[in-house]
Parts: C-alpha cells; structure tokens; sequence
C-alpha cells in the first residue's frame, strides 16, 4: 500500500520544527514513531499535506527524573526506551509493567510513548497508564508553551486537545508521595494485537493507608476511561479485600465495553473487574 | 516536486537514490534496489516479515518510510552471507529446519540478529519474547526458537560454554 502523496519536512532543531507546524497549521502532521501514523496514511485514513517528521530534532529521546522527582518523558523516548529503563525502578511500577506489553518488540523500537497519547486511540495502553498516574502533556507552539492534564489532553476517540501549529514535546508523570503499587494488565489475544481489555492501578499508601489512587480502563469504551468511582473509595482504606472488591465492581460499573470478535460486553466487564482485583492483590495465597 | 535525493547505507553499501517520500522502506529495498529478501506480508505492520535492522535496531519496513533512512545504515537478509559462507543464523535455520514455506524466514533472521547482537546468550523464553513480533503460520514456532538458540551457541567463542 502507498499513501497518498505528501509533502515530507525533517526539521534539525525544535524551532525549525515550530515554525514549519506554525505555518502549516492543520494540514501538517507530525511524525515521531510513526508505528500509527503511516500505517494511517497507508490505509489512508490520513492524507496530511505535509509530514513534519522531528526524529532528527536532538534532544527529544529522553526519559529522566528531574530535581522535582518528576519524571519527564521526551517526545522522541521510544517505548523499547521504556522497557529496558534504568530511571522507572520500584517507584514508577503501572509504567515498568505496561512498557514491555505495548505492541510488540519490533514496533516498540520505533513507536513513542508522546507519539500514543496524541493518537488518542481508545486501544492505546499509554493513555490508561498516564490517566491511572495523573500525567500532563506538554505542549509548545511558537506562541509558547502549556502543560495539559491528560484527563484534558485527550478529547475523544483518535483526538486530542493540541491546537494547530503545537508539538508536544513531552509527557509528564508527577513524583509518588508514598509507597508506590501499580500494575498494568493486559489481555490480548496475541502478542501485538490491541487490547481485549487493559487496566491501569496506580495506587500510593502510607503507613499501609491508601493516599491516593489511579485506575483507568483500555479497550472498554470509546475513550480509555480513568474510573474515577473505583478510585475514590479505595482512598483511606487499607487496601482490604472487601473494598477492593468494591473498588472491582466500580471499574467493572465504569467500563462501557461493546461485544465485538474480541470478546463480549459481558466477558470484558468481568475482565476489568478481574483485573482490578489481581492487581491490588498482588501477592495473592497460593494454595499449598 | 515530490521527490527527494537520500544516501542510505545499505548492508554495508552507500546508496544513493530519488524518490518519493511517501516510498515505504520495504518497497524501496524490494523494488527500486532489488533486494527481494525482504518479504511484504500483512502489509499492516503486524506480522513481521518486513523486518530489517536500521542502525542495529529491528524495524518493520513497512512501517518506516525510505527518506527516514537517510543517513543511516540498514542491513537486510541479503547482507547476512559473507563470500558465500551462510551467517550461523542461516545456518541455524538450515540446522534445526526453522521454516516451512519460508515466507516469515527474513524477517525472523533479522528479528533474531537483532536479538544476539544485544544479548549473545539468551535464554529460549528470551528467545520467545524477540521473536513475539514475527508471526510464523507453518511452523509453530519450536524449531524457529532452536535455530536461533544454534546460531548463539555458534556464534559464542569457543570455550564459553554450550558449545554443541
């Protein structure tokens, strides 16, 4: 398959790659991973005029904590990046388990995790993981630069919250402020198919008290869906099996699932309630 | 107007070429250099067989577009035979009888080259896990894995251990 024609810029500094959308508008669309993006204008499903492809812009493969604590992830730091990380250690755990299950190995050399959130496809597993931990898109623009929550940034299916002539230049998780539990559980039918069902936990104690906690669904509705219910009463509790049952049933409540070849609406629900479950148990008694 | 000069360094040979960006990867290696190794199959950057190294990394050409390449080095299965001799990765498919109609073959090759020049010693689950990527419809897989597992013991020096 050939995509339609378009015209192709690869800018060598950020500012090249800013004045180039400013001008451009709408009609450009950037490039970075590219693992959605030309597999889109192949099928052509998108026909950009011009393809603004930043790879070659330094400085954008980065994944680092700052002197905040905060960890920020550059444009052009690929999901391989991720799972092989080095920075993610024992504080960052929903992020270290969801890298090695996006896609598969080949299109994680190559895809990003910015690049995902942009696509805003309700299949993308990122979208869930930076929704369970409260992450922020950066974005500039000629104009300037803002920070955008990523319960903002993504405003619908294959749509995000970036106005014309903006590149996000990163995404941004904030520090954990007690002990970190996470999980990102995935069920697919295959290595590099989209999710069946995915769940993002994040969830922060201290003194064994929930303080704060994130759950967000993938591949259960039109959008990933950040279950705001099933968050808030496990906040305060002791994480003991009763309210994380509840906290289950609340996902589960909160996915709006549809029966496809994947699976039914049924089986999917049960999916994420499962899931919520094993991941907040999880060392669970085996049996002797 | 479209079209544009790259130099792509292809299995070890500057190439220089005019096309189109919207020329996939796969299509200028197959069509415009002729190197047909380098298999289309889903076309939907699912199954694999498109798979070449750029700068040492697997990569799905059908997914990647040629202009991309500018500048950097891809090797492909062709690039893989040094003066007729099979690389231990040929020779481990051709040992262990890793393929069946031999469609997946390049792309697992390139997939697992890419894998041993990272980690000369992976374990099979390793193995499994650098390959998860590549889909094979013949032979479900076992003997791809032991090829592979070959061409590392073959490829460690002598004296390191599981030489067979």
């Amino acid at each position: 398959m050939y995509p339609a024609r378009f015209r192709y810029e690869a800018p060598r500094s950020l500012d090249e790659a800013l004045a180039l959308l400013a001008e451009h508008g709408d009609e450009a669309k950037v490039l970075a991973g590219g693992q959605s993006l030309i597999p889109m204008v192949k099928l052509r499903f998108a026909s950009p005029e011009l393809l603004v492809d930043i790879n070659n812009v330094p400085g954008l493969g980065y994944h680092r904590e700052a002197a905040s604590g905060v960890l920020e992830i550059g444009a052009l730091c690929r999901h391989v990046d991720l799972e092989f990380s080095d920075v993610l250690g024992d504080l960052r755990p929903t992020m270290a388990a969801a890298a090695p299950l996006i896609a598969d190995p080949i299109v994680r050399n190559r895809g990003t995790l910015v690049g995902s959130l942009c696509h805003a496809d309700p299949q993308g597993d990122w979208a869930s993981v930076m929704l369970a931990l409260d992450g922020e898109v950066v974005a500039v623009s000629a104009a300037g630069r803002r920070v955008i929550p990523v319960t903002e940034f993504v405003t619908g299916p294959f749509q995000n919250a970036l106005r014309p002539g903006e590149l996000a230049v990163e995404a941004r998780v904030p520090v954990p402020r007690g002990v970190p539990l996470g999980r990102y559980l995935k069920l697919e039918r295959r290595v590099g198919d989209f999710a069946t069902v995915g769940v993002a936990v994040a969830v922060e104690t201290s003194d064994g008290t929930v303080t704060r906690a994130g759950i967000a669904l993938t591949g259960v509705g039109a959008n990933n869906i950040k279950a705001v219910d099933a968050e808030r009463v496990l906040v305060g509790s002791t994480l003991d099996r009763a309210t994380i049952a509840e906290s289950a049933r609340l996902a589960a409540e909160a996915a709006k699932p549809r029966t496809d070849h994947r699976g039914s609406e049924a089986y999917k629900r049960h999916v994420v309630r499962t899931f919520v479950e094993r991941a907040l148990h999880p060392r669970p008694a085996v049996a002797a | 107007m479209f079209k544009r000069q790259v130099t792509i360094t292809v299995n070890g040979e500057a190439r220089a070429v005019e096309l189109e960006p919207r020329v996939l990867l796969a299509h200028l290696l197959r069509e415009g250099l002729g190197l047909t190794g380098t298999h289309i199959g889903c076309d939907t950057t699912s199954c694999g067989a498109c798979t070449v190294l750029v700068d040492g990394s697997a990569v799905k050409s059908c997914t990647m577009l040629a202009v991309q390449a500018d500048g950097h080095e891809v090797r492909t299965v062709e690039g893989l035979t040094r003066a007729s001799e099979l690389h231990p990765v040929q020779e481990g498919f051709q040992e262990e009888h890793g393929l069946q109609c031999g469609f997946c073959t390049p792309g697992m090759m390139m997939s697992a080259l890419a894998l041993l020049e990272r980690n000369p010693e992976p374990t099979e689950e390793e193995v499994r896990w650098a390959l998860s990527g590549n889909l094979c419809r013949c032979t479900g897989y076992q003997n791809i894995v032991k090829a592979v597992l070959w061409a590392a013991a073959k490829l460690r020096p002598a004296g390191t251990g599981g030489v067979r």
